[in-house]
């Protein structure tokens, strides 16, 4: 089913309903392009000379043994660490966007449990400017369960705790948490990891499907190779550098990957597309 | 002061509250503890109750720095070292050399040592002891305004502010995809529990005002099942705790920042008790 939505899918939309104001389709241009990006640090160089470009329509997969880099460049997409070199975006119309806003699903959310924060304490910063200490807008709350409603979850949620919340649970409000305000980029580092296979799917269908609706960029980092073939459009091989990157189906029967991962592709299939 | 003194002899029939002192210390604890029960809800929150330990201790240097250039008023040798002392330690807490328990268990005897070997070279501690329980029966008319300018301060920036310090506080990461600029808004928090603690500590004192700002929060936190809750819980406990404290010192003849702080403990442990019941 998985790969007929990906053959069915034309990069340049097949969508009638975008939900951007004043998106045309047809010519949609947003993007996303990293180029020399370069990461130092005392011991030597993390990330050197990264050049990557995600555009409208495409699921890139940044995939790389452990330590090669992965996490460290999500953190300088986020604008967590110093580094050289530039990122920048386009909008749908083809300008450049200044202050782009990234939907950001991480791989768990570490935060305290304990803490008092219900579902709409945490959507409702994203959707209104009333302080949550002094409670919610019905707007906004309205909204909040609105969003929670696309991605699958019930409005219910809204009055649990974050706490409380299993793992798909979780992993769907942090999905929504990232849709609003509509994204320029949708992060996803290793979105499922906390999901059954099943919960997987779901997830992997609702981005695809989201993707077309909102016409966003997506880069997803994952050390699943079965997911990435299954799921991503294209592909780029991450150790320190961009080593090689492309359509996911010749990214993934490179001999480089094979090297780095360690299975052969037939391998790899045999074993239930499961690392 | 003349008015508010006249309701408050009529609102207040009391034999304590005949006494002018005991006016201006009820007036000073229904405007900072309001103020610990919501900016401490943040710093529990944000796992920050030693950092703001930490603060207290350094005040005791803040006091000896205003006695070495000679100045009678050490609010302002206070504030400007707390305000250096808070940015250098979060700044070396944000360089990720040591964990962030130990930085501040080192900034903290650093802060307390220098103040009691600066002050004892000036000829005696014992003149500034005072400064370790606090004494809020010396409250005056002008501390109480200044109190009041920073009450309502400290809320117009939570009304303003407060969505972005609780996203920065919950995950860094997931402010900063939001474009929130994480390290403008820890440094603003730091910044603001600095001011707060030194602004208070001449009533409250360096070694209980701490309990202060996490007491009403960490009980508010054993009952509050969402962010509203918790702040209504977490002010409302503060006030209360204050105000029953000072009554009861007065009758007791205790120090009333002690007493304000065991009123708290206890609404801390009763609300415990009422969230291990409600579990089981």
């Amino acid at each position: 089913m998985h790969n007929q939505e990906k053959a069915s899918f034309s990069p340049y939309g097949d969508c009638t309903s975008c939900a951007r104001a004043g998106c045309n389709c047809v010519d949609c241009k947003c993007s996303m392009k990293i180029q020399g990006l370069t990461v130092e640090k005392k011991d030597g160089y993390i990330l050197k000379d990264v050049s990557l470009e995600v555009t409208h329509g495409e699921i890139l997969a940044i995939i790389g043994r452990n330590g090669a880099g992965k996490s460290t460049l999500l953190k300088a997409i986020l604008g967590r660490i110093p580094y050289t070199g530039t990122i920048s975006y386009t909008s749908h119309k083809g300008e450049p966007i200044v202050r782009p806003k990234i939907g950001y699903v991480p791989q768990n959310l570490v935060f305290d449990r304990t803490s008092p924060v219900t579902v709409a304490d945490f959507l409702c910063p994203n959707l209104s400017r009333f302080p949550v200490f002094l409670g919610h807008r019905k707007e906004a709350l309205e909204k909040a369960g609105a969003i929670l409603g696309k991605v699958g979850a019930s409005c219910g949620l809204l009055k649990k705790r974050m706490g409380t919340l299993s793992g798909g649970e979780l992993q769907r409000v942090l999905l929504a948490f990232a849709l609003e305000p509509l994204p320029d980029l949708l992060l996803l580092d290793e979105p499922v990891s906390a999901m059954d296979r099943k919960g997987t799917e779901v997830f992997y269908d609702l981005v695809t499907s989201l993707r077309k609706e909102y016409h966003m960029p997506v880069l997803l980092v994952s050390h699943d190779l079965a997911h990435v073939e299954q799921f991503a459009t294209s592909a780029a091989l991450l150790d320190q550098t961009v080593l090689l990157s492309g359509p996911v189906e010749t990214v993934m029967s490179s001999p480089l990957v094979e090297e780095v991962f360690g299975i052969p592709k037939r391998k790899r299939e045999q074993n239930g597309n499961h690392l | 002061m003349e008015i508010i003194y006249n309701w408050m002899d009529w609102l207040l029939p009391f034999e304590w509250a005949e006494f002018t002192f005991m006016k201006h210390a009820l007036l000073a604890v229904l405007l900072v503890t309001p103020l610990f029960g919501l900016v401490g809800t943040m710093v529990v929150n944000n796992r920050m109750s030693f950092f703001s330990d930490a603060l207290g201790h350094s005040a005791l240097t803040g006091i000896a720095l205003g006695v070495l250039m000679g100045v009678d008023n050490y609010l302002l040798s206070m504030l400007g070292f707390s305000l250096l002392f808070a940015l250098l330690m979060s700044g070396v807490m944000g360089s990720g050399l040591s964990s962030a328990d130990t930085i501040i268990g080192v900034f903290s005897s650093t802060g307390l040592a220098l103040g009691i070997v600066l002050l004892s070279s000036q000829g005696g501690f014992a003149k500034y002891s005072g400064y370790l329980v606090g004494d809020i029966l010396t409250v005056g008319t002008e501390e109480i305004l200044l109190l009041a300018g920073v009450l309502v301060l400290v809320i117009l920036l939570w009304v303003l502010l407060f969505n972005r310090m609780f996203l920065t506080g919950m995950n860094p990461d997931l402010a900063a995809s939001k474009g929130i600029s994480v390290r403008l808004t820890e440094k603003l928090f730091v910044v603001i529990v600095a001011v707060l603690v030194t602004i208070s500590i001449k009533w409250v004192g360096i070694l209980i005002i701490n309990s202060l700002l996490v007491l009403p929060a960490a009980a508010a936190r054993n009952i509050a099942r969402s962010m509203r809750a918790y702040h209504v819980y977490s002010v409302g406990i503060s006030m209360i705790s204050g105000v029953t404290g000072l009554i009861l010192s007065y009758y007791l003849g205790t120090a009333a920042g002690g007493t304000i702080v065991l009123t708290a403990a206890a609404f801390f442990f009763v609300t415990f008790a009422a969230a291990r019941l409600r579990k089981s």
